[in-house]
């Protein structure tokens, strides 16, 4: 009687056909959802004061040089004949050109997008683990004294804002120890150490935002689990509690946690702004950042929809999870 | 009429150490160059004789996707770094602001509007082609194209014809005379590249460092150029330069030793860094201002009275200390500072009296009115001063809001669009460019849109004017005139902040802008 709460799996090709349609469909949809997207995030941009020529030229703009680079740019097309252009080039696969840099976007972009992947992802391994640990084990020992003192932490965790955490962080290891630095300092030919060094205090920072937030949904979905029969049940029948989490409670929970995972990582890529700022670190955030505040609209179209286009990935990722950990949610 | 380099006994001096020639005297000579350098806020000894090598990293302000390496897109602090450090200009300028040569080895006139630049004979650009004469006429007339974007196109619109004669001398005509011309050319948008560069990946220039590493919005690597034509210069190996846009980030980066340099400290830093050993501050003054702008094309702001009454109610030394921890020099509603050769210090100082301006406000039938006031983070201080004047304009029967707005696109929507905005402008290195550009009836950014003909006359006979005596005479009268009837009240200049690892050395304030005017790539060196 290994499954009490699992059905029979059923036959495994039938199981990928339908994850397989899932992802279909859901693919379908979130193309659906880019493109409704950019249109939003352009017409909310040409809401803005101001356009690249403009802010360019800054304070000493002339009407004549606002003119002329305007006509350079395009910019004095109309806004759905400057919006299509951007549509066909990105069907082709062309990201356009950023103006402001001169530079074709996806160059840009590739050399952000590892910058950020690589804190989302250093952030990530540490912060994953750790949250489950902490909310499974919260869980577990729920109305002790450590499970009292774990939600505490997690609280505060949760209410200290990151800048906080980053700032006094690097007033103590950077500016008083000496220990880490306090900006990111990336460069090709770092050592590991190095490396290392320059990453504690960002990852950190993120992470504490973030653990705190999956260690305290984990914990609710587990705990929500604990309470119902056939944990009861399991547990008369004499399951060891290791194997009960393990392979009765979590195959249940997945889902709530897998989807509180991805809220959070999908946070890492876009939300890391305020760490980006603090360690001026070049990751994508800031560079969104920069494409709102120079009206550089071929790269801030392209930011967003690579943001929400790792958010779609993300839930999808959790869903799929979900499903395959859970075998009754396929039926619904 | 030759222009001659004007070497003054500062320079002189700051040049001897930079040489290291007479170190021996070093003793006698830090006692009076302490005395004479009185705008150097650290009182640090004479540095000893220069060290070759070393890295630093510089941090400034700012740095985005708009950094470039072209000089003549030049807007922010980062770009003019930058820019100096991989190209030279004609001329550069010393801690007066006088023009001193720097490519061009002589710049002569007889007329103030024919102008004959010689060149340095031994320059060589970093891909090892010759400095000629294409390449100056080059690089002055693309200013003239819109297609440039470049930000001293109102300048270069003054060249009339720019033309080589032979492959060492240039012919400048411009349109009309100008003796100011040499001080023009040191501007970092003048800098010199080679003939037909379009393309700005990298820099090809003359300059004391080679650019190693360019990523717009990362950083600017430049390492020692060694066939540098000022021999014996760089001092450094290399310079990193990076942007900090978080002005905490920015001081926390100096003081856990991650950068030696940084521009555009906050005066609630300063003691920060002074109390933290083996670092300093140093306190530039300079022309920048941030002014209130009174629009004399819009009613009630064009009323005569109101602009006065408005003027009385600043109380500067309120806003030198509470805004600017005094690093700010007091302003006479004028916009030439007292750093520069032409101050006119016998314009009675204006000050602070509610008497006066409730007069003034009476007389322009304004008491009890409500006006808005548009202020915002672009126009460094002009929220709080808006504040400070929100305060004293209730005592002075005046109801005035303040919208404060966001920087960000402040500049092409709010600024002098409305009755009564914030301004802010930054250092310029002739008092004839600053009004040409600024306060000329006719200029782009008159700011105020005041047209005085006497002014405007004043302006075109100091520029033409080689006596240096009446010179000073016409931009005194032409100071009385702002100061007078201007619709900008100008109560502070805004001191420019650095910080800096005291294991830098050469450091000291040219008034143009913070980090030596932005000039320090071949003059600093690394005591480490």
């Amino acid at each position: 009687m290994a499954s009490i709460a699992a059905n029979p799996p059923k036959r495994p090709s039938s199981t990928v056909r339908e994850i397989l349609l899932l992802i279909l469909i859901r693919t379908a949809y979130a193309l659906l959802t880019l493109f409704l997207v950019s249109i939003v995030v352009f017409v909310i941009s040409g809401l803005l004061p101001g356009d690249a020529a403009q802010e360019m030229l800054g304070q000493s703009a002339t009407p004549g040089q606002v003119a002329a680079l305007r006509h350079e740019y395009g910019l004095d097309l109309p806004a759905h004949i400057r919006y299509l252009s951007w549509v066909r080039g990105m069907f082709g696969g062309n990201a356009g050109r950023s103006i402001v840099a001169n530079m074709p976007v996806s160059e840009i972009i590739a050399d952000r997008l590892p910058n950020s992947l690589v804190l989302a992802g250093l952030t990530t391994a540490i912060a994953v683990p750790l949250a489950l640990f902490i909310g499974i084990y919260s869980a577990v020992k729920r109305g002790t004294l450590i499970d009292r003192a774990l939600n505490i932490t997690t609280l505060s965790m949760v209410a200290m804002p990151e800048f906080l955490v980053a700032t006094i962080g690097v007033l103590i290891f950077a500016v008083h120890l000496r220990w880490l630095p306090s900006i990111t300092l990336t460069s090709k030919d770092t050592t590991w150490g190095e490396f290392l060094r320059s990453y504690a205090l960002p990852v950190l920072s993120l992470a504490v935002v973030v653990i705190a937030q999956m260690a305290r949904m984990t914990r609710a979905a587990v705990v929500d689990q604990l309470g119902r029969p056939y944990v009861e049940m399991a547990v008369l029948k004499g399951v060891p509690p290791r194997r009960l989490i393990l392979w009765h409670v979590l195959p249940n929970a997945i889902g709530p946690i897998a989807n509180a995972v991805a809220l959070s990582l999908s946070y890492l890529l876009g939300g890391a702004i305020i760490v980006e700022t603090i360690f001026n670190y070049p990751g994508l955030a800031s560079l969104m950042v920069n494409a709102v505040t120079s009206r550089d609209m071929a790269l801030l179209q392209t930011c967003a929809m690579i943001f929400c286009g790792a958010y779609l990935l993300l839930v999808l990722i959790a869903d799929v999870a979900a499903i395959l950990a859970n075998p009754r949610l396929r039926s619904q | 009429m030759t222009w001659k380099p004007s070497i003054s006994r500062r320079e002189l001096m700051g040049g001897a150490f930079g040489a290291g020639l007479i170190a021996s005297t070093g003793g006698l000579l830090s006692g009076c160059g302490r005395s004479a350098r009185h705008t150097i806020s650290n009182p640090e000894a004479a540095p000893g004789p220069p060290r070759y090598g070393g890295r630093i990293r510089v941090a400034s302000l700012a740095s985005s996707t708009a950094d470039t390496l072209d000089p003549a897109k030049a807007a922010l602090s980062t770009d003019y770094i930058r820019h100096n450090m991989f190209y030279n200009g004609l001329t550069r300028y010393d801690r007066l602001l006088n023009a001193q040569p720097e490519l061009a080895e002589s710049i002569d006139t007889t007329d103030q509007q024919s102008w004959r630049v010689k060149l340095r004979k031994d320059v060589v650009f970093h891909d090892g082609k010759p400095l000629t004469s294409a390449d100056v006429v080059f690089s002055l007339l693309r200013h003239k194209a819109a297609a440039t974007a470049s930000k001293v196109k109102a300048v270069a619109d003054q060249f009339a014809d720019v033309r080589a004669d032979g492959s060492n001398e240039v012919l400048i005509q411009l349109t009309g005379r100008n003796v100011d011309l040499p001080a023009l050319l040191a501007q970092s948008q003048f800098l010199i590249i080679r003939d037909g560069t379009t393309e700005f990946h990298t820099a090809n220039g003359t300059g004391p460092f080679r650019c190693a590493e360019f990523r717009p919005g990362e950083r600017t690597v430049g390492v020692r150029n060694p066939n540098y034509w000022k021999h014996s210069r760089p001092y450094l190996d290399s310079i990193e330069l990076i942007g900090i846009p978080d002005e905490i980030s920015r001081v926390n980066a100096l003081l856990s030793g991650d950068v030696h340099l940084i521009n555009a400290v906050s005066p609630l830093s300063t003691r920060r860094i002074d109390e933290t050993p083996g670092y300093a501050v140093m306190a530039t003054p300079s022309g920048l201002y941030t002014d209130l702008i009174m629009q004399q094309t819009m009613l009630p702001t064009a009323n005569p009275h109101f602009t006065l009454g408005m003027k009385y109610l600043f109380d500067r030394e309120l806003i030198q200390r509470a805004i600017f921890g005094n690093y700010a020099t007091i302003a006479n509603d004028q916009p030439i500072p007292p750093t520069n050769r032409y101050y006119n210090p016998e314009i009675p100082q204006r000050t602070y009296d509610p008497d006066r301006a409730k007069y003034h406000i009476r007389m322009a039938g304004l008491t009890g009115a409500r006006l808005p006031m548009f202020a915002s983070p672009a126009a460094e201080g002009s929220v709080d001063m808006a504040s400070v004047l929100q305060e004293y304009g209730s005592k002075a029967g005046l109801s005035l809001a303040v919208n404060r707005v966001p920087a960000d696109g402040y500049w092409s929507t709010h600024w002098m669009k409305h009755p009564l905005t914030f301004g802010n402008t930054n250092p310029r290195p002739t008092a004839d460019l600053l009004f040409s550009l600024c306060y000329k009836s006719d200029a782009a950014w008159n700011e105020s849109h005041w047209n005085n003909p006497t002014f405007d006359r004043l302006l075109v006979e100091a520029r033409g004017e080689p006596d240096e005596q009446r010179r000073k005479t016409l931009y005194g009268e032409m100071q009385q005139l702002v100061h007078d009837q201007c619709g900008v009240a100008i109560p502070v200049f805004i001191s420019l902040i650095d910080g800096n690892d005291q294991r830098l050395k050469g450091l000291y304030p040219i008034p143009i802008g913070g980090l030596m005017g932005y000039l320090f790539a071949d003059q600093v060196w690394w005591e480490g």
